[in-house]
């Protein structure tokens, strides 16, 4: 009885990961999904300098299953590309609202992989144990599996402050 | 948001961990969100708390980690907690230093809902961190999201515990160290440097500056050291030649607005830290201060530094290296001020409106709240433990 008792503990654990690994997935897709809107809104409030988002971001929202982290990563580097390379400008003072958006949406892109890979790891480990496996725990749950994408987030340049400014 | 924080160490003692869930409370509670904060309160008449701490019982001191911590556990602590949490109505509980044996880890096993946990270890021995007994791991195994406060913390949780970390550093409040009158007497004609810091511990590296100073002294005949902090100084300052001790200023514990002075009152302020030093929540302080920084290569202190561009490195535990680096600084008027503008402008990234908003962001990700739009309203209950007993009714499986 006491090693059903144990049983039942390590099944009620594994349940708990897949939930904490739907949570995060969820969180992944809400966070992917507001960096795509705020590429898309910087380059609409400036087509001139940031015309090139656009593309990338609707690439990644209409990206396949398989081609999905190549086209999240490319938006990755298409937004520190347009952000980085060039230093802020006077112009840059109008957009500050859609540049935090986009620093901000990048930066949640890399907190919700970071937390959604961490559930992965934790259940991924759990089901490779023996008595997991020989008893089935894990029902007919899938194996998640991580989500690899380059999400560095850009470095905006912090626009001009003066010493003055309130 | 509904916030509720658990600090694991007493909160009457002073420590690193103690203040930076205090600064984190009070940022957040600027922000608008709802703070309760549960600690070890050793003794909850004498001292003064502030109106979000919730007392979790008296501590116990318990060797752990390489010197003594003040813990609370066991099985009244452990109601208390649940108490607590059921009470609470916490949107999000977020738990510091998780694994430790004190509120921390109990609030882990009380709690079911969104958990985040910062760790602040950087000690790649830790012992805490090394026990992986299914009790641990299934405390852990809750954690929706994690925060290292620095690279070392996040090694770390990354080589006891596998998975990752969303790197958040320490902060420092900017505002409160901006500005300040320096000491009297202070910085004074002819130089000075400045150190804080406790002095009887070798790996803040006291006995490398001082064995700079004795380098520097015989050049520069009114070069003074201002040398504040806990701890004996005896054993570092028997490095120090008889006729130069009297140029070694020791100010002693300072309070905390005296400490802020003493960030104004040198001309060059010296970090020689030899490791084991995760962040630096000093060096950040000095650089709030607007103090021209020279400070030892580890890790770091570097990455704090901006790689060299907001202050000065030297070679870790290289007295005559120190020497140099400073000797050039004290030289250099114009160098100052340009390392002290650097410094201000690299800080703003440790201030706490900075640091607290980017946790605030992290609770968001874990509630999924903001850009979806459908909310998570469960918030942190209790956990009911194992459904064992529901099932041993039905029939073990």
């Amino acid at each position: 009885m006491l090693f059903g008792f144990y049983l039942s503990w390590r099944a009620t654990r594994l349940h708990r990961l897949h939930h904490r690994v739907d949570i995060a997935r969820a969180g992944l897709e809400a966070a992917l999904h507001r960096r795509r809107d705020a590429a898309l809104a910087l380059a609409a409030a400036d087509t001139g300098a940031f015309g090139g988002l656009s593309d990338a971001a609707e690439a990644a929202r209409h990206a396949g299953e398989g081609q999905r982290d190549l086209a999240e990563s490319t938006l990755s580097r298409a937004l520190r590309a347009s952000l980085e390379s060039h230093g802020a400008t006077g112009r840059w003072e109008l957009l500050r609202p859609q540049l935090a958006e986009v620093e901000a949406a990048a930066k949640g892109v890399h907190m919700a992989r970071t937390f959604y890979n961490g559930a992965v790891s934790d259940t991924r480990r759990a089901r490779r144990s023996r008595l997991v496996r020989a008893f089935r725990l894990a029902g007919t749950a899938p194996l998640p599996d991580f989500f690899e994408i380059d999400d560095q987030p850009p470095r905006i340049p912090l626009l001009p402050v003066g010493p003055d400014t309130p | 948001m509904r916030v509720g924080l658990v600090c694991p160490y007493a909160w009457d003692v002073p420590g690193g961990v103690q203040q930076h869930v205090g600064d984190l409370a009070e940022a957040l509670v600027g922000m608008g969100h709802e703070v309760s904060v549960l600690a070890p309160v050793g003794d909850a008449e004498g001292s003064r708390l502030p109106d979000y701490l919730v007392p979790a019982g008296k501590p116990v001191p318990v060797p752990y980690n390489g010197s003594v911590a003040r813990l609370s556990f066991g099985p009244r602590i452990a109601s208390r907690v649940r108490r607590w949490i059921a009470e609470g109505g916490f949107d999000v509980l977020h738990i510091h230093e998780p694994s430790s044996p004190s509120v921390s880890l109990l609030a882990c096993w009380a709690a079911d809902g969104p958990l985040v946990a910062t760790f602040h270890t950087s000690n790649p021995r830790s012992r805490a961190m090394a026990v992986s007994s299914p009790a641990l791991r299934s405390a852990m195994e809750k954690i929706n999201g994690r925060i290292a406060v620095s690279e070392a913390a996040r090694r770390t949780l990354v080589e006891h515990l596998g998975g990752d970390a969303v790197l958040i550093p320490n902060g420092v409040s900017v505002r409160r160290f901006a500005q300040a009158e320096p000491l009297p007497g202070w910085p004074g004609e002819g130089g000075s440097i400045g150190f804080l810091g406790r002095l009887d511990e070798p790996r803040k590296g006291l006995g490398v500056l001082l064995d700079a100073f004795t380098l520097m002294a015989p050049a520069r005949p009114s070069l003074r050291l201002l040398v504040a902090g806990p701890g004996d100084p005896s054993a570092a300052m028997a490095a120090v030649p008889e006729h130069l001790r009297e140029r070694v200023v020791l100010l002693g514990r300072l309070d905390d607005e005296d400490k802020v002075r003493a960030y104004h009152s040198a001309d060059v302020f010296c970090a020689p830290n030899l490791g084991g030093e995760s962040f630096g929540i000093v060096l950040t302080e000095a650089m709030a201060a607007g103090a021209a920084v020279v400070a030892s290569d580890i890790p770091a202190f570097s990455a704090v530094l901006d790689g060299g561009a907001a202050g000065e490195l030297f070679t870790a535990g290289d007295p005559a290296h120190l020497a140099e680096r400073a000797g050039v600084l004290l030289d250099a008027p114009e160098r100052r001020a340009e390392l002290s503008l650097s410094a201000r402008q690299a800080v703003r990234a440790y201030d706490w409106d900075t640091v607290a908003a980017d946790v605030a962001h992290v609770y968001r990700t874990v509630l999924m709240w903001g850009g979806a739009g459908n909310g998570h309203p469960q918030g942190v209950r209790l956990d009911t433990g194992p459904r064992a007993t529901a099932l041993l009714r039905r029939g073990a499986p």
